[in-house]
């Protein structure tokens, strides 16, 4: 079985695909010279616990039937179609690796707007945001557009005292520039109320938590009246956002807000270069029960402006298609960012309807690309494991998969990998170690390399 | 030292009962008994994985109560009841000797109703 994407999605398939078909053999591609994806490059450097999944990787990927394939881009270095002939089956687990745009004037143009993902690419260390360089000196006010857990991420990032963050595996380069920032207060704006936010609890009270940083109290008239019948989550967040930071606004040194029913038509820039305001239009909360969390707005004429130099757009990530995919009956529905699949993950010929679809055989899904961009780890789990499930029923039924073979032993032999070096586990297991090393000499869990030329240099 | 006593009923309704020391938590005791029962995060409070309920309604009243810690990630908790806990978080004690808990299937029969409209993150 080859799988596509090191991170939750594909070791957790890994995982219970191995358990359930004791003949099974996994080789996982991945194009980052180093595993694990979002766990590494997604998660914030002051969630390490989040991060101890890994450890349950690092278990999968030590057997001898395993088998990890680091530095190359399937669709580029190798095509999908002479990849997949040499398998049984092949499981997309890609994620989302592009960014949803607001597509508003000013948007690409002006200087102070960045993209959250790419925000928490560079404090992470992903390579390719290495030069990113945000400039958080340009304004004493940062607005977040987005009212998920990526967006809480980063007003925590910017409000949190940059001390309490020397100890973690934030980059340097990062730390340096979280230490020069102006910023002081944090706008998260939503385009509905706060029966709808995508962030969870606990995001949320560690921000309610933050020394010498108040929370600017929210509109009564925006809550539900009746808090104890709500349902139990929406109940406890909804106390918790009535009851507010442990700081008081008299006492703090930075504070953030949460903004509702506010949606982005413009971003202004009063020399034309930099960023000076974000136009926003008020929405309205419509339909028979507008607390309910699947309520839509529509967008009224009323307008309302922001002033600020630093704005992130954090509306949500997107997974794109892999070259070849077409060429092997693949459906990638661009609508809803996702490989057309049966939910269970097995990947269906687009022509027929969901639930009476042929699957195509041996063609499998997990995670973000299969279900959307949304969702913690504790979600890709359970998602993962009903594709491995399918996967090892199938097996089990005898039904149709791929043609089969000797996967990356064979194809290793067949490309012609122009310049490009493959990592190995234990290439892997080396570079990880360096990095280690590095951290320790300054008190820290790890240095991470932020040039796959770093990491490739280590091993040879 | 004295020996407590803890049954599991898994999720195809089988019991697995083990002789286990107070302090013992849950997470760990199901694990090293290998059954069913994962915990992404290494039993540190961060992630739902390893999602409990106590069958008897007495003994889930005999347990500390949930930290406001517990109590998030439990609302994150597919098939949350009245007496989920976190395994990880819940200790052996002789208040809860004898104590049966049940391990809610990982899985679950997905339906088109989960993917439409859900809650991003």
């Amino acid at each position: 079985m080859a799988i596509l994407g090191s991170g939750p999605a594909g070791f957790y398939t890994a995982y219970k695909v191995m358990q359930g078909i004791h003949e099974a053999k996994v080789d996982m591609y991945e194009h980052q010279p180093v595993p694990f994806g979002l766990v590494r490059y997604g998660v914030a450097p002051d969630h390490p616990e989040v991060k101890n999944c890994q450890d349950k990787f690092t278990e999968v990927a030590s057997s001898p039937d395993f088998t990890f394939i680091g530095n190359i881009k399937v669709g580029q270095d190798v095509s999908l179609k002479s990849l997949a002939i040499h398998y049984d089956a092949v499981v997309f687990a890609y994620g989302a690796s592009m960014d949803r745009k607001l597509g508003i004037p000013g948007e690409d143009q002006l200087k102070g707007i960045y993209s959250a993902r790419d925000f928490v690419g560079w404090y992470n260390g992903l390579p390719a945001f290495s030069n990113l360089a945000p400039q958080l000196d340009l304004s004493d006010t940062a607005v977040v557009i987005g009212q998920g857990n990526v967006a809480l991420d980063v007003a925590r990032i910017l409000l949190k005292d940059v001390d309490s963050l020397r100890t973690t595996d934030m980059t340097d380069q990062a730390l340096a520039t979280l230490a020069k920032s102006k910023v002081k207060r944090v706008r998260v704006v939503g385009r509905r109320g706060p029966m709808q936010v995508s962030f969870t609890i606990k995001e949320v009270r560690e921000l309610m938590k933050l020394p010498s940083v108040a929370f600017e109290p929210i509109d009564q008239n925006l809550i539900p009246p009746d808090i104890p019948s709500l349902p139990r989550t929406a109940k406890r967040l909804t106390k918790l956002l009535m009851e507010g930071s442990m700081c008081d606004m008299a006492h703090a040194e930075k504070s953030w807000a949460l903004d509702f029913l506010l949606s982005p038509i413009q971003f202004l820039s009063a020399d034309g270069t930099i960023l000076s305001q974000i136009e926003f239009a008020r929405t309205k909360l419509v339909g028979s029960d507008p607390f309910e969390s699947t309520a839509s707005v529509e967008i009224s004429a009323d307008h309302h402006s922001i002033p600020t130099s630093l704005a992130f757009r954090s509306i949500g990530y997107q997974s794109e298609a892999l070259p070849g995919m077409s060429g092997l009956g693949i459906h990638f529905d661009t609508k809803r960012g996702i490989i057309t699949n049966d939910y269970y993950g097995r990947l269906l010929s687009p022509t027929h309807e969901v639930h009476v679809g042929r699957p195509l055989p041996g063609m499998y899904c997990a995670g973000w690309v299969k279900r959307g961009p949304a969702g913690v780890i504790a979600n890709t789990m359970e998602d993962s494991f009903a594709t491995a499930e399918a996967i090892i029923a199938d097996w089990n039924d005898k039904a149709p998969f791929l043609g089969g073979g000797n996967g990356w032993e064979t194809l290793e032999g067949e490309i012609a990998v122009k310049g490009a070096r493959t990592v190995s586990w234990e290439d892997w297991l080396r570079i990880d170690a360096a990095e280690k090393a590095r951290g320790k000499a300054v008190g820290k869990e790890r240095v991470k390399f932020t040039h796959p030329h770093e990491m490739l240099n280590i091993l040879d | 030292m004295v020996t407590l006593h803890v049954t599991f009923i898994d999720k195809d309704g089988a019991e697995h009962s083990f002789e286990v020391a107070a302090g013992d938590n849950l997470m760990d005791i199901a694990q090293a008994e290998d059954l069913e029962m994962e915990g992404a995060c290494g039993g540190s409070c961060a992630c739902s994985t390893c999602h409990v309920i106590v069958d008897d309604p007495d003994k889930y009243d005999a347990m500390p109560e949930p930290s406001d810690d517990e109590n998030d990630m439990l609302d994150l908790a597919f098939g949350l009841t009245e007496t989920s806990r976190l395994g990880c978080q819940v200790k052996m004690a002789k208040e809860i000797d004898g104590v049966k808990i049940r391990l809610p299937s990982m899985t679950r029969n997905l339906q088109a109703a989960d993917f439409k409209g859900a809650k991003k993150s």
